[in-house]
């Protein structure tokens, strides 16, 4: 009657999953440097090179992957990483408030912004890619024109002190990971949590499937959506905290590559640009394959502009593989007896 | 028909879309344990009417009774939490969830206490999966696959086992058959039916006539927001039923051209 008359975990099953699309992705292009660039790449100082870039995608990745189920986007987490960046470099380091005051300071400012765009959003039942690319314009703005009044400058100094400076800037393993690894480690577990174990998972998923119809069974969908940006400005703001941390300054332009890699990562670990779909081993995946690529190409000696043109090529591919996914989903049964 | 109460009616119950009447003057009675077919054409009111009795639209004037009183439904939830519930035409509306996770929507099961309270996978795939079977949906075994991979047909039972699970004293079902095979809709018809045999009222949606013959207790046909006609089974015909469907002699005129048509070309060969 179908093809689907499946034992189980057939291998048909699998690979119509767009995260496996993920694996054989990552996969290849770790092989491809891996035989491309000789064992330095294989190598602890290889390894700790993508995965460092990685990590500190991975953390915004993974919270911005969850607005994408959801079906929103979020543009602003760039701005919510200087903004919150400045925001601790000024209070701690500018004016030498405590540590521990600047870090309540810039994860609050990520919240804030995260808040602003879900109210926003909610409320206006605009789209959230205008919202959000507005939010990443004007807090870019709001960064810029308060630190120069403030300080000056468009960069400002700050050390943490401990046990801040461990906690978020330090290197762990062989001083050659960055603590991010770990913060990246806690907030893949926290998202699964979430996703797979908790009710509100469930409703992150039903919310990008059909909002009419999850509204009416009677899921807080504003709640939801805004929480989920809130999630998301809190991911920029730990990185915010971490990279200033580790490099010892803020300066206003950090971060903005953050807004289209993490759509990128999202992207290429299967999540559907239409919401309503994806898992967080595919963005786990999609965040190596982005680091992998980055990072690989400068063991390769060639060009590191070429990094750009395969993470280009790999999207493509990866929107194309999820699209058809999402055909076949939607048609399901129905594929044998039309068309 | 009987003498037993409706549970849902609806009373002189009239809707307008700014200055649009999209509904007028429609009175119709909801009996448990029997099939209430909404016949009409396109554009008849089917919908504002259904949309009217799960909670979707306010009526401008009329009320709605549900069990003999009269009701304000502030919500679908609010209807749904009243046993009301609609399927759509094409089920569940989740195809990119998993058969289990969408089968609990809104109403998730949980296992532990407190802030350790976890959505029950395990008991969301398992119930689903066994409520489909017992209306004949044997194929389904695995809880985990995605409602997109299933057939119309099985979409629309795994909606009315989610209905008929979270204890709906009303099903409403718009247009179950529009987009199946024989074969699938012949299966649904038959769940239409165990609904009924349980005891639940079902408002079946639809204008296929032969569907609507098929399962149907009593009948109500809507025309330009209207209710043209409210008969029970066995008091029409197929024929009568096509052309009060179709706008009454419009049918028939129809079919007269036709033969003259065919007949002069009878002629001219």
């Amino acid at each position: 009657m179908s093809q689907t008359s499946s034992k189980g975990l057939s291998v048909g099953n699998l690979v119509r999953r767009p995260e496996f699309g993920a694996l054989i992705g990552a996969l290849a292009v770790y092989i491809f440097f891996a035989v491309a660039s000789g064992p330095d790449f294989i190598a602890i100082g290889g390894t700790a090179s993508w995965l460092n870039v990685s990590a500190e995608l991975g953390i915004i990745a993974l919270p911005v992957s969850l607005v994408m189920i959801a079906g929103d986007l979020d543009l602003s987490v760039g701005s919510v990483l200087a903004g919150s960046s400045m925001t601790l470099a000024i209070v701690s380091g500018y004016y030498g408030l405590p540590t521990w005051v600047g870090i309540i300071a810039a994860i609050a400012f990520g919240l804030l912004v995260g808040l602003i765009n879900g109210l926003v959003v909610t409320k206006t039942n605009l789209p959230s890619f205008v919202v959000t690319l507005a939010t990443q314009f004007a807090i870019s703005g709001i960064t810029l024109g308060t630190t120069r009044l403030l300080t000056g400058s468009t960069s400002v100094a700050f050390q943490a002190q401990n046990p801040f400076q461990g906690l978020f800037g330090s290197m762990i393993f062989h001083d050659k990971f960055e603590v991010a690894v770990v913060w990246w480690i806690i907030m893949a577990i926290a998202v699964s949590l979430v996703l797979y174990k908790s009710i509100f998972g469930n409703w992150i998923y039903a919310i990008g499937g059909d909002v009419v119809s999850a509204r009416a069974t009677g899921i807080p969908v504003a709640k939801v959506r805004i929480s989920l940006f809130v999630a998301s400005g809190f991911g920029a703001a730990l990185v915010a905290v971490i990279q200033t941390s580790l490099y010892n300054s803020a300066q206003v332009s950090n971060g903005q590559s953050f807004v289209f890699n993490s759509i990128i990562a999202v992207v290429v670990g299967g999540v559907l640009l239409t919401g309503g779909y994806g898992s967080t081993i595919g963005v786990i995946l999609g965040t190596i394959t982005f680091g992998v690529v980055n990072q690989g190409i400068y063991y390769t000696g060639w060009d590191a502009d070429w990094a750009a043109l395969i993470l280009g090529i790999l999207l493509l591919i990866a929107v194309l593989t999820n699209n058809t996914f999402r055909r076949l989903a939607i048609s399901g049964g129905k594929k044998k007896e039309k068309k | 028909m009987s003498t037993e109460t409706p549970i849902l009616s609806l009373k002189n119950v009239s809707k307008s879309f700014a200055g649009y009447r999209a509904l007028h003057d429609v009175s119709i009675n909801i009996y448990p344990g029997q099939v209430l077919c909404l016949l009409g054409d396109n554009g008849a009111g089917k919908s504002t009417l259904i949309k009217v009795l799960s909670g979707f639209h306010e009526p401008s004037s009329g009320t709605v009774e549900l069990n003999g009183k009269p009701t304000v439904f502030k919500s679908p939830k609010d209807a749904n939490n009243q046993g009301i519930a609609t399927v759509h035409q094409f089920g569940g509306t989740f195809p990119l969830m998993s058969i289990g996770r969408s089968f609990f929507v809104g109403q998730e099961p949980t296992k532990g206490w407190g802030p350790l309270r976890w959505f029950d996978k395990k008991f969301a795939n398992q119930t689903a999966v066994r409520e489909m079977q017992a209306l004949g949906i044997t194929r389904v075994t695995d809880g985990d696959r995605l409602i997109g991979g299933l057939s119309g047909g099985e979409r629309q039972a795994c909606a009315i086992a989610r209905a008929v699970y979270f204890g709906a004293n009303v099903l409403i079902l718009d247009e179950p058959t529009a987009a199946l095979g024989v074969k699938e809709a012949a299966h649904v018809l038959r769940i239409i039916m165990q609904a009924k045999l349980k005891g639940i009222a079902v408002v079946l949606v639809t204008h296929n006539v032969s569907h609507a013959l098929t399962v149907g207790d009593h009948f109500a046909v809507l025309i330009r927001g209207e209710k043209a006609d409210d008969f029970k089974k066995g008091e029409r015909t197929r024929e009568q039923i096509t052309d009060l469907m179709a706008g009454g002699e419009a049918m028939a005129e129809l079919e007269n051209e036709l033969n003259q048509l065919t007949g002069s070309i009878n002629v001219i060969n």
